[in-house]
């Protein structure tokens, strides 16, 4: 299923890593921080509400 | 529906209640067409597509090399408009949006500068040239970071807003010589438009353009790197709007206790 690369192989593989690296690292890093940043904002809200 | 009353209802997405409950309802079908997009552009692009006469099979580094480039100026073109809306009218999900468009913007440039190096090696001998058009989207990525070092370092974030917002206008300038770098100065290695040119796709001109058998994947491709970009900015924008919340939030609590 691979296509033949010839010479080139190298070349356009480290390409799409890189690529993909740098792409998958910025949507789990944003995804993280979200959850991470709604989960402090909930607990907040709850304490506000909690103490008046 | 008026002109007027269609702006009235855009300026209810500066509310950030209602960004939020807009975004959130849309964004996993967003995700969703992103990922589809991405994933039959990049699949048909690199495993449906034959080699380049000239560029042997180095021509499927186009399916991420351009669209790549076309977002890392396009979302400093974004960040542009939202900047001055927050100059003009104060509205702070524009500004936070701003900010959190920056990052992705910063990774798409990246992306645009390390493939077009690793293409160029083989085809020009080089990594790197100081080339009109890889040096404005060098000095484009330095502004990105810039910004991004600029929101980070000033703690009020107003006059965060307001002092990105004249560096954004400032970085505009390389956006767009990033875009007509080769039109500007031709001495390049870098070739002109080849893609997208009125001209090619008229016949008025007889420069060569890619041909429709990259084009296609590639087109698909470009539309999921602009829809990845939505999304992202979409739910970053959503993160910025919470974590100020949660200042505000902690601000109150310091002053009742």
């Amino acid at each position: 299923m691979m296509p033949d690369l010839g010479k080139y192989a190298d070349t356009v593989l480290s390409a799409y890593a890189a690529s993909l690296v740098l792409l998958v690292a910025l949507v789990v890093m944003s995804v993280l921080r979200g959850r991470k940043v709604r989960a402090e904002m909930e607990e907040i809200e709850k304490r506000v509400r909690r103490d008046g | 529906m008026t002109q007027t009353s269609k702006l009235n209802s855009l300026w209810e997405y500066a509310n950030p209640k209602k960004f939020l409950s807009t975004t959130e309802r849309f964004l996993p079908g967003l995700w969703i067409v992103t990922a589809l997009c991405l994933a039959v552009g990049l699949i048909w692009g690199f495993f449906f597509t034959g080699d380049d006469y000239k560029q042997g099979s180095t021509v499927k580094i186009i399916y991420l090399h351009v669209p790549a480039a076309l977002m890392a100026i396009n979302a400093w073109l974004m960040m542009l408009v939202t900047s001055l809306i927050w100059v003009v009218r104060r509205h702070h999900v524009s500004a936070l949006a701003a900010r959190a468009a920056a990052p992705v913007g910063a990774v798409f440039t990246l992306i645009a500068l390390v493939t077009g190096a690793i293409w160029g090696q083989p085809m020009w001998g080089t990594w790197w040239e100081w080339d009109p058009r890889l040096t404005s989207f060098l000095i484009l990525f330095l502004f990105y970071l810039g910004y991004i070092a600029l929101w980070e370092a000033i703690e009020d974030p107003d006059t965060a807003a307001d002092l990105t917002s004249v560096l954004c206008l400032v970085g505009s300038v390389f956006a767009i010589l990033s875009r007509y770098a080769v039109n500007f100065w031709n001495q390049g290695l870098h070739q002109g438009a080849s893609v997208f040119r009125a001209g090619a796709v008229t016949g008025t001109d007889t420069a060569e353009k890619v041909s429709n058998i990259y084009f296609y994947p590639l087109l698909i491709c470009m539309i999921g790197f602009v829809l990845l970009f939505v999304a992202l900015v979409f739910y970053r924008t959503g993160t910025e709007i919470r974590a100020r919340r949660i200042k505000a939030l902690q601000a109150r609590e310091r002053m009742s206790a």
